[in-house]
Formats: structure tokens, C-alpha cells, sequence
């Protein structure tokens, strides 16, 4: 092709790129950018206009504060235990699905469902079947006789982060199940039927050939379902609204920003999240390369 | 293969064998039976407390009471049904806006080759994965400043900050599936892009817009933080945040019983949606993953 004609074609790319960059400039470059330069002022939201600079006061106060931490290790403790129970989970349910069992078609619908529920509908759902009183949860452990009374899930503190890593797993396992069982199924058959013929024990075939095989799609899995708990909001703030014992990072910048209407502070906690969830990004897609250089 | 025999213990009868294997064929009906109950029954519960009246809802029978006085005080409930339209009118909009922009930037990406190709696409990726509590500050701004405020069009915009990366990245993947040959003798005879796409490509792309749009559609409908912060007033309200914010004048009076046939109606089109068009939603959840 001429260069002229390769010259058009690239001015043709950037036309039908007008409107994806154009909207993104407006909702997320603009507003990202104004973030960033309302954590360096003292202004208020029910007046943005009137401000003064003031350094980096606001992102040091954020930082000082004992409540910004212990939402830090919320959003991680939640994120880490979270993650984990939904990889090892999705992994046992798609191998399980994988297989040539009667009632797979319908579990692999059924697997959709808890996706597509909206989180403040499912947070209700199990806010009421973990009801202390009433909920089923606790008459089904009763009638097993495994408890006297019933225990107050959502109520008391130290169960609460329990209720809530509980309730995303059974959200968000689908997703992993659905990419998992996409890794699974571009795994050439014949790679098991050789290792079966020559009698290798099905824990060994697992380890050593679905395993490894499997990684790079665990580790997109991983990379999507971590950057997505680090955000989370609907779930804890349904359940628990400012309770600090589930309090993430979000909910504290957006309690910063609109409940107590302090538009620099709530900015610089926007930025410190930005800040942290760049990092785990950085983390972990630095180990995923490193994975791929080492061979894997 | 003939020292690996001789390396194992001597062959087991085929008897043994046969019970193994249905041993081992029961044990996984079970445990997809297990499966089913864990991602169905909630679904199913809160369908049975919505029919339950009073007293029978504390009491936990299994089968549903099919009282459906919860769903008649929902449809003459005025703040409700304009939920359900605010949520119906953002979703659909946000929607179709997605898939035009999603398809123009999906031609780009997916069919003509230019340098910075790759730069966009990780862009684009990365968009989609930040926070939304980041842009609240600057959205809230931008709001106001449009003076869309507490109505629901400011979240048609706002929800195109996660929509559009989300449409644009599975189109891109979906679009360069197509071979080249479509293409290459419109280029030849001078075709421009636009024509290409849109008499040549679009038309293929049905089930492709079909799964990207269902999956746009529900990131829409299911949103939370936008629509509790950039609406103030019950009859702006979307239908997630109506349910989030329905309390109960203290802790024992909770409504649950109306919580959940709100629950119900609003998740039961999304649920009859997921399962009629099952295989395409899995082929665009994947797509984007797996192949990107």
C-alpha cells in the first residue's frame, strides 16, 4: 500500500476514535484530573468556588487519620480472603461443571444467577436469610443442633466482615467459574488421554497438566476480581452503612466528600485510592509478566 | 508403557473398577446438587418470603405461601414504578449510547492497523478498572456544572465512564474475529470505512451487539454509587438505590417481606434475560478475558 493510502487509514482510525476519546475525556479524564486538584484546596461542596491552595495538607490529614487505616485494612483483609475463597471455589465448581455429569447444562445456567442480581438486592437477600431472629440460616443450624440460639451475623462486630467476604463470594464465584471453565476448555483433550493411557493418577494429572495450563487464565481472573473488591461500596454500605468494622476505602472517601461535604479531603482520600489501587495494580501485573518470562 | 504396567501393582478386577466409577459419579451428582442449592435457593427464599403475610413469614416454611399482596401494594406504589422507569430509561440509553461508541472504537482497534493501536486498547483497560469513588469529586463538579443534578440523565453520563471501556473492549475482540477477506475487496474497490463497516460488518454483528448490549445493560441497571450520590429525591431514585434505602422504623419492624418482592420483580427480567441469551452473555464475559 502507498504511504499516502497508509496516512488515511490512520486518519481514519483516530475519526472512529472521536467519540470513545471525546466521552472519556469528559467523564473520566476531566473529573480525574479535577479530583487530583481539589485535594490541594480547602474548598466545600456546597460551594466549589470559593477555595485556597493548601499544599498537601488534606493528603496528610487523610493520612493521619486512624479511621483511613482501619478502612485500608478492611478493603484489604476483605479483598485478599475474598479473592482467595472465590479462586479456589470457582476452580472446584468448574472442573465439576467441566465434567460429562447429568445436570450440567443447568448448573452452568444456574451459575449466571447470582451474577446478574444486583448487590444491594443479593445483600438483602442475605441480610434477611442471616436475620439473628428469623432468618433461615440460623433455624436450619438449629434444627442441626449445632447452635442453641440464634447468632446475631449481622449485628455484632466481629462477624460482620465474615457476612460480607461470605456474601461477595457467593456473587462473584460465577465470574470465576465462567473464566476458568473458558481456560479449561481450550486445553486440548488429548494431552489427558496420553497421560491416561499411560496411567498417570487423576491428583497428578490435575497438578501437573490442568494446573499449569490453567494459569493464565486464573491469573486474568485474579487480576479483574482483585482490582473489582478493592473498589467494592454497595455491598458493605447496604449491609452496614458507616459501620467502621467494614468500612472500605470508598465508603470512607465518599463519607469524606458528601457526608461531611469537605471537598479537599474527600479528594485527597480519592487520591490516596487512586494512589493504592495503581500499586496492587502495578503488583500484580508485574508477577503475571514475571509468570509469563519464567515460562509458564 | 510395557515397564509401567509391570511397574504397578497387579491389575484390579473390572468389577472394582465399575463401582469406582459410580461411586465416583454419585459423589459429583452431589456435589453439583450442592452447587444448584448454593446459587439457587437465596433466589428462591426471598421469592417465598415475598408471599408470606405477617406471622407465617417468621416462620421458616419452605414452600411459598403465594400471598401476593406485596406485589399489588408494589404496583400501586408511585415512587416505585418511577424508579423502575428512571431504571429503565438510564439503563436502555446508557445502553445504546455504549454500543455506538463501543462499535466506532471497536473498527478502529479490531480492523485498521495504526501504531498507537495497543496504547489505546491498555488505556481503555485501564479506565474501565479504576475505582469509580476516584472521579466522584470531578463528576460532582460536572454535574452540577451541566446542572444535571438529582435528575436521572446526570447518570446516563456517568455511567459511561464504565459502560463505554466495557463495550469498547469486548467489541474490539468480537469485530476482529471476522476474517479479513470480508473486507479486502471493498478496499480494493475504493470502499470507504464507514461503508465497510457499516454495510459489511455491521450486519454480522447481531449476536455480537445482542450479548455486549445485555451486558451493558445489566453493569446499568445494577449501579449503586452514582445513583445514591447524584440523586437526592424518592422520584429520581433508580431501583437498586430504592432498595438500599427502604428501612423499617427500627430493628425489629424491618420490612422484609416487601423488601424482598421488590427484589423479586426487579431481578426476575434480569434473571429470564441471563437465561434465554445463557450462551452469548458467557461468550462476552469471556471474550474480553480470555482472548485480550
Amino acid at each position: 500500500m502507498s504511504a499516502r493510502l497508509v496516512r488515511r487509514d490512520h486518519l481514519a482510525a483516530w475519526l472512529f476514535l472521536v467519540p470513545v476519546i471525546a466521552s472519556m475525556l469528559v467523564v473520566a479524564v476531566w473529573p480525574l484530573g479535577r479530583t487530583f486538584f481539589f485535594a490541594f484546596t480547602d474548598a466545600f461542596l456546597d460551594d466549589p468556588s470559593v477555595y485556597s491552595m493548601v499544599g498537601i495538607d488534606n493528603l496528610i490529614e487523610v493520612f493521619n487519620d486512624h479511621t483511613w487505616w482501619l478502612a485500608v485494612r478492611n478493603t484489604l483483609t476483605f479483598t485478599v480472603i475474598s479473592v482467595a475463597i472465590e479462586t479456589a471455589l470457582g476452580l472446584a465448581i468448574a472442573l465439576l461443571i467441566n465434567e460429562a455429569i447429568p445436570g450440567r447444562g443447568l448448573a452452568r445456567a444456574a451459575i449466571l444467577v447470582p451474577w446478574a442480581i444486583p448487590v444491594v438486592v443479593s445483600t438483602k437477600i442475605w441480610e434477611w436469610m442471616l436475620n439473628d431472629q428469623f432468618g433461615v440460616i440460623n433455624k436450619l443450624l438449629e434444627a442441626l443442633g449445632f447452635i442453641d440460639h440464634g447468632v446475631a451475623w449481622t449485628a455484632s462486630g466481629s462477624l460482620i466482615m465474615g457476612v460480607v467476604i461470605f456474601i461477595d463470594v457467593w456473587m462473584t464465584t460465577p465470574f470465576m467459574v465462567l473464566l476458568i471453565l473458558a481456560g479449561l476448555q481450550m486445553i486440548s483433550q488429548e494431552i489427558f488421554e496420553a497421560a491416561e493411557v499411560d496411567g498417570i493418577p487423576a491428583w497428578k494429572r490435575f497438578w501437573s497438566i490442568t494446573l499449569p495450563m490453567l494459569r493464565p487464565a486464573i491469573g486474568v481472573a485474579v487480576l479483574f476480581r482483585t482490582l473489582d473488591a478493592l473498589r467494592m461500596f454497595d455491598l458493605s454500605y447496604v449491609l452496614a452503612a458507616s459501620n467502621e468494622k467494614v468500612m472500605t476505602v470508598s465508603i470512607y472517601a465518599r463519607d469524606r466528600l458528601i457526608s461531611f461535604q469537605e471537598l479537599g479531603v474527600g479528594s485527597a482520600a480519592s487520591t490516596w485510592v487512586f494512589l493504592l489501587v495503581a500499586l496492587v495494580a502495578i503488583i500484580i501485573i508485574g508477577a503475571l509478566r514475571l509468570d509469563r518470562a519464567a515460562g509458564h | 508403557m510395557t515397564d509401567l504396567f509391570l511397574a504397578r501393582p497387579a491389575r484390579k478386577s473390572s468389577a472394582y473398577y465399575r463401582v469406582r466409577r459410580q461411586v465416583l459419579r454419585v459423589l459429583q451428582i452431589l456435589a453439583l446438587s450442592l452447587v444448584l442449592i448454593y446459587t439457587l435457593f437465596p433466589y428462591y427464599w426471598a421469592f417465598v418470603s415475598s408471599t408470606k403475610q405477617g406471622a407465617a413469614l417468621y416462620r421458616s416454611v419452605l414452600l411459598p405461601a403465594l400471598d401476593f399482596t406485596y406485589y399489588r401494594e408494589l404496583i400501586n406504589n408511585p415512587v416505585f414504578i418511577g424508579s423502575l422507569l428512571n431504571s429503565a430509561y438510564v439503563a436502555v440509553a446508557t445502553t445504546c449510547l455504549s454500543l455506538v461508541i463501543g462499535i466506532s472504537a471497536a473498527y478502529a482497534l479490531g480492523r485498521i492497523d495504526f501504531p498507537q493501536r495497543r496504547a489505546v486498547l491498555m488505556i481503555i483497560l485501564m479506565i474501565s478498572i479504576f475505582p469509580q469513588v476516584v472521579v466522584l469529586s470531578g463528576m460532582f463538579e460536572l454535574i452540577n456544572w451541566l446542572g444535571l443534578f438529582n435528575r436521572p440523565s446526570a447518570l446516563i453520563l456517568t455511567y459511561l465512564l464504565s459502560t463505554v471501556p466495557f463495550t469498547t473492549w469486548i467489541l474490539t475482540t468480537f469485530i476482529r474475529e471476522f476474517p479479513r477477506e470480508l473486507e479486502e475487496a471493498a478496499i480494493v474497490d475504493g470502499c470507504s470505512h464507514l461503508r465497510i463497516l457499516m454495510k459489511i460488518l455491521l450486519p454480522l454483528m447481531g449476536p455480537s451487539l445482542a450479548s455486549t448490549g445485555i451486558l451493558a445493560f445489566i453493569l446499568a441497571w445494577n449501579e449503586f454509587l452514582f445513583a445514591l450520590t447524584f440523586t437526592l429525591t424518592d422520584e429520581n431514585r433508580t431501583v437498586p438505590v430504592a432498595i438500599g434505602l427502604i428501612a423499617g422504623t427500627n430493628r425489629y419492624e424491618y420490612p422484609f417481606g416487601q423488601i424482598m418482592a421488590a427484589s423479586v420483580t426487579v431481578t426476575l427480567p434480569l434473571i429470564a434475560v441471563v437465561l434465554v441469551f445463557q450462551r452469548r452473555i458467557v461468550a462476552g464475559l469471556t471474550a474480553g478475558a480470555v482472548k485480550g
